[in-house]
């Protein structure tokens, strides 16, 4: 079971989150501008590497937030865990709380 | 290729079994092939088996990074059965279901397939709606299957727990009496060595490492032992999948994820069937060398480890052993993990690709085995003939961007 180290309440275990997917996957603004192949790009395609891998988890049986971990898939040892940024700080991301503009938002948990 | 019978047994038994021959040659890969299947599991030695046999294409290199029978092969729980909802999936299931009932023929090989019936268990009104809309489905597409009372479970299956008041109570089930398990090694290892005979290239301890693509079209691999050239690759690499078509450029609607699967030291004969339950993620057979065969369900994230989280397999054994009290002081033994590549759908990509002569054979997610014969048959038609065969059609990549997903997901009797 992994230890997750949710930047709020500190290293819980695995069983307390659930998995939200590959981070830094952003909704497009403008869906209806893109070509269906682009728009199955964005719905199912996703990077699945063998390695360093951004993921989304949710500790929902803790305080409920979203944030990011960095972990790697082979080893399954986790690097750090980062938090994101607020939805409306980037204007080029819609109504996802993931941005990935890692300067400003992300810290070592 | 010396055929087995009873005669070359007997044979062998005189000379104190010293002189079997290895099942399938070890050649070094030629220069260049007519066709290369990347991957030696069950699915691509069927594919090259079946390119070699249906389309008489045996100029064939089988590249397998491990060795035979060292993957997902060698590490499910060899259920085989073909009771899924949806026309498309049905209907490629049962071309497999076919195949399997006579396979051990076609390959001079046991690969004790043993059609004991399988059963899916319903928990709730619900389930047990969707159990008779899916029983109805398979038998409108020609696929045995029943509906089995609770009553009707207790006796086909005494450790079974069906009283009212269990933690999962058991409403009914459906059950197809055709389905069964196979041996899964000796699936690889009967398919490798009917390859083999019909003169495709076996080569273990050869891994891909890139896919040459020159202005659009496949034209090789390189390998740890060296480029081989060919115009016609098929990726059949399961949990891989994803990592493979990087190496062409492109990206595929799949996460690997890992599954569970453990056995229980070898117990007398208690369970002579399989039974499957979704809701509460556990499946259970068990073995003619006498262990319970049990499934999980997969680990939540993105895995390429070979082994899971404990808490699966404890969620897992907690669902067995409340439908079976009798196993509660069984050992296990043994517990592994493979790496899964799932697909949106739940459905298999068996597929054409955006590069000329690369084909692509993944998203079988946690059901792959069943599939193993019916897989290799369409694939090496599509290989072979550069177009989808009617049965594979549905299953393209491009329904990702069409839309017209077989949606599986919960539909298909078990978790996926």
């Amino acid at each position: 079971m992994l230890q997750i180290d949710c930047p709020w309440c500190g290293p819980r275990a695995e069983t307390e989150f659930s998995y939200g997917g590959e981070a830094g996957i952003t909704r497009p603004r403008d869906p209806d501008a893109l070509s269906d192949a682009e728009w199955a790009d964005y719905l199912f395609c996703r990077s699945n590497p063998r390695g360093n891998h951004r993921e989304l988890w949710n500790h929902v049986h803790g305080c409920r937030r979203w944030f990011g971990v960095e972990r790697d898939t082979v080893t399954y040892r986790i690097a750090r865990s980062f938090t994101l940024s607020p939805p409306d700080s980037d204007p080029a991301v819609g109504a996802n709380p993931e941005s990935g503009s890692a300067e400003t938002t992300e810290q070592d948990g | 290729m010396t055929r087995y019978s009873a005669f070359s047994l007997l044979r062998n038994a005189l000379s104190h079994n010293r002189n079997w021959r290895a099942a399938w040659r070890s050649p070094e890969p030629k220069k260049s092939y007519d066709a290369i299947v990347v991957g030696g599991g069950g699915h691509g030695l069927a594919t090259a088996y079946y390119l070699a046999r249906e389309h008489g294409i045996s100029n064939v290199a089988v590249l397998e990074k491990g060795w035979i029978g060292g993957g997902n092969t060698g590490r499910n729980t060899t259920i085989v059965r073909s009771n899924y909802l949806w026309t498309e999936a049905a209907l490629l299931y049962e071309k497999s279901m076919k195949l399997w009932e006579g396979l051990s023929q076609d390959l001079n090989y046991n690969v004790m397939f043993s059609q004991r019936g399988v059963y899916n268990l319903g928990h709730s009104l619900q389930d047990m709606r969707d159990i008779e809309r899916r029983v109805n489905a398979n038998r409108l597409n020609g696929i045995d299957a029943e509906v089995v009372s609770a009553a009707e479970l207790g006796k086909a299956i005494p450790s079974l727990n069906v009283s009212p008041d269990a933690r999962y109570p058991v409403l009914g089930a459906s059950l197809q009496r055709r389905g069964g398990v196979a041996r899964h090694d000796a699936v690889a290892w009967g398919f490798a060595r009917a390859a083999d005979a019909l003169g495709v290239d076996i080569i273990e301890q050869c891994e891909v490492t890139g896919i040459e693509v020159r202005s659009g079209k496949a034209v090789g691999v390189q390998t740890t032992r060296g480029s081989i050239a060919s115009d016609r690759i098929g990726v059949v690499v399961a949990g891989h999948a994803s990592v493979l078509a990087k190496m062409a450029g492109l990206r595929l609607p799949i996460e690997s994820h890992p599954l569970q699967a453990f056995v229980s030291e070898p117990i007398k004969p208690v369970l002579d069937t399989v039974v499957m339950s979704g809701a509460v993620h556990g499946y259970i057979s068990q073995s003619d060398k006498g262990e319970l065969v049990v499934g999980a369900g997969i680990d939540s994230c993105n895995g390429y480890g070979q082994r899971g989280s404990f808490h699966i397999i404890e969620h897992a054994m907690q669902a067995i052993v409340e439908l079976f009290p009798i196993f509660s002081r069984v050992r296990l033994l043994r517990l592994w993990g493979g790496i899964v590549d799932v697909s949106p759908d739940a459905c298999p990509i068996l597929s054409k690709t955006p590069v000329e002569g690369l084909y692509f054979n993944c998203g079988w997610g946690t059901g792959g085995f069943k599939a193993t014969p019916g897989s290799g048959w369409v694939f090496a038609h599509t290989m072979a003939r550069d177009e989808a065969h009617e049965l594979n059609a549905p299953f393209s990549l491009e329904r990702f961007t069409s839309g017209a997903l077989v949606d599986e997901h919960g539909a298909a009797a078990v978790a996926h």
